[in-house]
């Protein structure tokens, strides 16, 4: 009995009728594209983008050349370069990051004591040019700058769950 | 309407009485291929914007939507992309035939058309064996094919196109034996004829007494056009892009052009064999209340019935793509040598014995 209806249903292509119902009832449902120039999903306050260096309130930078973020790199993406500023402080006199080797796991932020380097919300970036895939300390000091409002919110945000 | 064009044009009416007669045939004949190739074309570049846009449905996005209004310009950059780039042939390739096959591979697809009845009483070539010749013409389609599986010079051209071949064969017969059963349904080779024999509304097409064979000619037209699910020559989760993996630009742009040339036309020869080509729906007698009310413009046969029964089967050949995983090779050939051509001729049988103890709807 079982051999029959499944010889019926072979010879009337059930299942493949079965499956077009499927793709069929698809064709008329709503449609879940994001139309990304014009529309964007939410961001997370911990979102993961570009990296920027930032300043005290009083501009003055906060990375302390500590070495940490180096050190805890998975990627081994970050390069410093230390030096002592005219003041007796320990500065960095050049800070590197490479993106090409970046993962953006965000391991820097965490090991940074300071809150110096970042991870910002921007994600929309692009090189056009060798070379320009290194963020020298000057670009990340410059994100830092041009973002500083949004960092400063996004980690006010997260601060109770750190 | 002629005097009226002999009135104010009367020296082009002098210029056309000095052609001599040969080339005034030549002139007309070319009038009526020319706009059909145009159409034809045309309808290939939005076919491929419908099959994005519908594949793009069935998958819950929007498709193209970026190149003018809706994405309708989508086509013509598509176009335009391909022919601005570089040809490339394989250093070891036969630059020939390399070269021949992407034209192989479209002439046929196109020049089939000239037997096809576009609307009541045209067709551009109006012969008695029509449907021989279109049973040729599909044929010669699989050469352009194989000739660039070969001619590429790369095994997964080669195997691209020795699947395909295989599979021509294979479901050539089945067509072959269906389009059997229209001929004895129709009583004759001419496609004008066949459609004539199926005036009437939807119960006196031949899709109803010959529904194994409409099944079977439409299946086998999915294969022979290598379309999902039977698109193991292209394959491209396997060997690549099959028998196209070489080439590039303008020459690319002729396989894909062929490839959806044959696909419009499998989708008017099924509508021209097996649902009443250019017939209307409502033409049947069950229909003769329309005939007074604002309806009545339905019942009148002509291109748009053409346009919108292919339209139909275009959407199912899309639907079929977006539906089904790809067939299993051994499975293909099993599914053409070994139900196909058995169900077809025992169907011919069937309509042989219908035919000569006269039931069903046979003029013949």
């Amino acid at each position: 009995m079982s051999n029959f209806s499944s010889i019926i249903k072979t010879f009337t292509l059930w299942e493949l009728l079965k499956g077009m119902r499927v793709t069929l009832r698809y064709f008329f449902s709503k449609k879940i594209t994001v139309l990304y120039p014009e529309e964007k999903t939410p961001q997370s306050p911990r979102f993961r983008g570009l990296h920027a260096l930032r300043r005290y309130p009083n501009g003055e930078e906060r990375c302390i050349a500590c070495k940490l973020c180096q050190a805890v790199c998975p990627a081994a993406a970050i390069t410093i370069e230390s030096t002592v500023a005219e003041d007796g402080t320990r500065r960095t006199s050049s800070y590197d990051i490479d993106l090409f080797k970046c993962i953006y796991c965000g391991f820097c932020e965490e090991a940074c004591p300071v809150d110096a380097i970042v991870e910002t919300r921007v994600f929309e970036y692009h090189m056009e040019k060798r070379g320009q895939h290194i963020m020298t300390k000057e670009k990340l000091l410059a994100v830092g700058d041009k973002y500083e409002a949004i960092i400063a919110a996004d980690r006010a945000t997260d601060a109770k769950y750190r | 309407m002629a005097g009226w064009f002999e009135t104010t044009f009367p020296f082009a009416v002098n210029l056309w009485g000095m052609l001599p007669p040969l080339l005034q045939e030549l002139i007309i004949i070319l009038l009526q291929v020319l706009p059909l190739v145009i159409v034809v074309i045309l309808c290939v570049a939005f076919l491929t914007y419908f099959e994005r846009k519908v594949i793009g449905y069935m998958h819950v996005r929007i498709g193209p939507n970026r190149v003018g209004p809706k994405g309708l310009g989508q086509p013509f950059a598509d176009v335009i992309k391909l022919l601005i780039k570089e040809i490339i042939i394989p250093a070891n390739s036969n630059k020939f035939l390399f070269l021949i096959a992407p034209i192989l591979a479209l002439v046929p697809a196109l020049a089939t058309w000239a037997v096809i009845p576009v609307f009541p009483g045209f067709a551009i070539a109006d012969i008695n064996a029509g449907l021989l010749y279109v049973l040729a013409l599909t044929s010669l389609g699989v050469y352009g094919i194989i000739l660039a599986g070969w001619a590429t010079n790369s095994k997964y051209a080669l195997l691209g196109a020795m699947r395909s071949a295989a599979q021509i064969v294979a479901y050539e017969i089945a067509m072959g034996f269906a389009l059997v059963g229209v001929l004895m349904a129709g009583g004759s080779l001419n496609l004008g004829d066949i459609v004539e024999a199926q005036s009437g509304g939807v119960t006196s097409w031949f899709w109803l007494p010959l529904f194994p064979l409409f099944l079977v000619y439409f299946i086998s037209g999915v294969a022979e056009t290598n379309r999902a699910p039977f698109d193991v020559a292209e394959g491209e989760s396997e060997i690549v892009a099959g028998f196209h993996v070489e080439y590039s630009g303008a020459a690319f742009a002729m396989f894909f052009l062929g490839e959806y040339a044959n696909i419009i036309l499998i989708a008017a020869l099924t509508t021209v064999m097996f649902v009443g080509g250019w017939h209307s729906a409502f033409s049947g007698p069950a229909f003769s209340f329309m005939d007074d009310t604002v309806l009545a413009f339905l019942r009148e046969p002509g291109l748009f019935w053409l346009a919108l029964k292919m339209s139909f089967f275009l959407y199912l050949f899309l639907w079929f793509r977006a539906t089904f995983p790809r067939y299993r090779y051994d499975q293909i050939m099993r599914l053409g040598w070994k139900v196909f051509i058995p169900i077809t001729i025992i169907w011919i049988a069937v309509e042989g014995v219908m035919v000569y103890a006269k039931i069903g709807p046979w003029s013949a």
